[in-house]
């Protein structure tokens, strides 16, 4: 699991995040994204943020950086950053703030540096933009960060262009950009997913180190729950556009209780174990549509504990202990361990 | 770099060699140059001794071969018909026809470019409807009938031909003869206002169109959700982090239509009577001047290669990338 805690729980949150939505306008219909999801992070805390493709994972953290598309609508009750209301933020302060006190990194560190500008040039910009300051005391500040993630010649790195470095390399330069102003908040979309496996781990142990060493809030949006175990402090479960369950990861990790995170841990290969207990879960069926009105629970039509009430109750997140809930109308000890063939 | 140098003006040369065998093929076969040379009512030995005074009775490839060793020395003949030096001929009206066709180029890229990316971030908007409708009408209007109605409007209905310059040469418009200012005499800029806007009109579909397609794309890159997420101002993640990357197919098209432009004014010169080299090819052209009209096809044709191998260079200074192959 994740350690030790880098972080005080009695900090107020970075980001608190109440009844966020997203409803996307499609030919269709109404795509409802994301449908309230709330979630919280402190200052040295890693949130994971996990569930499949299309989940909506990554429009959560596009509607937080308020990069959604156009055709996209956001409503929340709250996106509390540090004190101020993003969602009240016009567009202008709303890029003061982006890539100044939050900071976001993307998935394929192939196309998300622009290719023809010098990586110099694009970590100055933005200190430039954000901090003020000569282009001196920006190459000063890129070249200090190029050090701290373990470039070797940072100078000469700086004049190079994105295709002349290696995907580990410029998932580096990406993070570094991000941290050159210095920022409370990194929004990390998949970071490793495109990467090597061997370049997976140091992304993450660099990703854990600068957090710890900045102090920095990290919101983690992962697939992988390799990723989740090694580096979450809170995970957040999500599937079709709800959270379906959250809580300390050790929590989640040891007492998994809604069957959709069950299926998924399920779906973690144990190699070495033995052949009985070595067998690969995976979860039937696809994920419902999310167009229109959606009633009961998202997942029933995959789940071997539906039954007639799933389809048409108000399925809220209720408690399995302090600080871990789940979204189920069944209580925690129907899934209890040797229970989890349907009865 | 080097290396790419080379190889592309080896091959320029070997284009240029093939664009002056093949025209040279084809305006000899098209005619018998001794035929019109000795005038229509000639005798068919007054034929031959015009043939054997001007070398055509040689074999053809010899004829070639010589005008090719004149060619390479320097020596483009002299017109047929007034006997001038050609080089001199083309020279001297070259800056004329450069003039009109740099400014055309300006004018659309200006027109173009900032209407393009307009037109991507709008998209499926009206005003990309508007710009569509736009770049439709530039593209499907004639440049004869368009520079034609441009004098209509500014020389017949609103008599403001002086004004702006159109020196009309004798020509008849729906059945309407309009004699305006002689065609001798230098042009000032006043001459060029409305051929460069015939011509702009004709650059400019095009590349906005092209200028969009590329915003588009590069609208949806992740690189530009990169500059976003920077807090970059609207203004610098459309102009340095888009429009750079969306430019490159703008700046090969862009080379391509200055070529057409300089040898593809013959109408527009000759209807504004600019007298520059595409008049100079219409006039030569209708004389059956040969030497004239096969040096201005070699020399626009050179002019072509040159100017993609530019668009070339100037890709590999916007884009890294390209440097490398």
């Amino acid at each position: 699991m994740s350690g030790a805690h880098h972080y005080n729980p009695d900090d107020p949150p970075v980001l608190e995040v109440e009844d966020l939505s997203v409803d996307i306008k499609v030919p269709a219909g109404t795509l409802h994204a994301v449908n309230k999801v709330s979630f919280s992070v402190r200052p040295g805390e890693t949130l994971s943020l996990v569930g499949e493709s299309g989940c909506g994972k990554s429009i959560t953290s596009l509607a937080i950086m308020r990069l959604l598309p156009k055709a996209a609508r956001l409503s929340a009750s709250k996106i509390i950053f540090d004190g101020q209301d993003l969602a009240a933020l016009s567009e202008k302060q709303m890029a003061r703030l982006r890539g100044n006190r939050i900071g976001m990194i993307f998935q394929d560190p192939m196309t998300s540096l622009n290719p023809v500008y010098r990586i110099g040039d694009q970590l100055e910009e933005i200190y430039l933009r954000h901090k003020g300051g000569g282009r001196r005391e920006a190459r000063e500040r890129a070249e200090y960060l190029l050090e701290k993630i373990g470039i070797i010649n940072p100078t000469q790195r700086l004049t190079q262009f994105p295709h002349q470095l290696s995907g580990g390399l410029r998932q580096r330069m990406m993070i570094a950009m991000m941290l050159m102003c210095d920022p409370k908040l990194i929004i990390a979309d998949e970071p490793t997913t495109a990467l090597d496996v061997t370049v997976q781990v140091q992304i993450l142990q660099l990703l854990r180190s600068l957090q710890e060493e900045f102090r920095m809030a990290l919101i983690l949006i992962t697939h992988n729950l390799g990723v989740v175990a090694r580096m979450a402090d809170h995970v957040a479960v999500m599937y079709a556009g709800q959270v379906v369950e959250k809580g300390s990861s050790a929590d989640v990790f040891r007492h998994p209780t809604h069957p959709y995170t069950r299926g998924l841990l399920e779906c973690i290969p144990h190699p070495g174990q033995s052949a009985t207990r070595n067998k690969l879960g995976s979860i039937p069926g696809i994920v419902p549509s999310l167009v229109g009105r959606i009633d009961g629970c998202t997942f029933r039509n995959r789940c071997n504990y539906a039954f007639g009430d799933c389809a048409t109750a108000q399925v809220g997140l209720r408690d399995v202990e302090d600080g871990h809930s789940y979204r189920c109308l069944l209580p925690p000890e129907t899934f209890a361990a040797g229970k989890l063939e349907k009865a | 770099m080097a290396n790419f140098l080379t190889r592309r003006l080896i091959i320029a040369l070997l284009v240029a060699l093939t664009v002056s065998i093949v025209g040279f093929s084809l305006l000899r076969l098209s005619g018998d140059l001794a035929a019109v040379l000795a005038g229509e009512d000639a005798s068919a030995e007054d034929i031959a001794r015009t043939a054997a005074q001007y070398g055509l009775d040689r074999h053809l490839i010899v004829q070639y071969l010589d005008w090719l060793f004149n060619a390479l020395r320097g020596n483009l003949g002299q017109s047929l018909f007034t006997h001038e030096p050609v080089w001199e001929m083309i020279t001297s009206r070259l800056p004329v026809t450069i003039t009109l066709a740099f400014a055309a180029l300006f004018f659309g890229l200006l027109i173009a470019i900032p209407l393009g990316v307009l037109a991507a971030v709008k998209a499926n908007t009206w005003t990309d409807r508007g710009a569509l409708f736009v770049a439709v009408m530039g593209q499907a209007t004639p440049n004869f009938w368009f520079a034609l109605i441009l004098i209509y409007v500014f020389g017949v209905w609103w008599r403001q031909a002086t004004i702006l310059g159109v020196r009309l040469a004798e020509i008849k418009i729906f059945g309407m003869q309009l004699s305006g200012l002689p065609i001798s005499g230098g042009a000032t800029w006043l001459h060029y206002v409305l051929p460069v806007v015939t011509l702009a009109t004709f650059v400019m579909p095009a590349i906005m169109r092209i200028t969009r397609t590329g915003m588009m794309e590069v609208l949806n890159s992740d690189y530009v959700r990169t500059a976003r997420a920077k807090g970059l101002s609207p203004g610098k993640v459309l102009f340095k982090h888009a429009l750079r990357n969306a430019i490159l197919p703008v700046v090969s098209l862009a080379a391509v239509q200055l070529g057409f432009l300089l040898s593809g004014s013959v109408i527009v010169e000759s209807i504004f009577a600019l007298n520059g080299v595409g008049y100079l090819a219409f006039e030569s052209i209708k004389r059956i001047d040969f030497p004239v009209v096969q040096s201005i096809l070699v020399i626009l044709a050179c002019s072509y290669i040159l100017l993609t191998l530019l668009a070339d260079i100037i890709n590999a200074k916007l884009d890294p990338r390209v440097r490398l192959e």
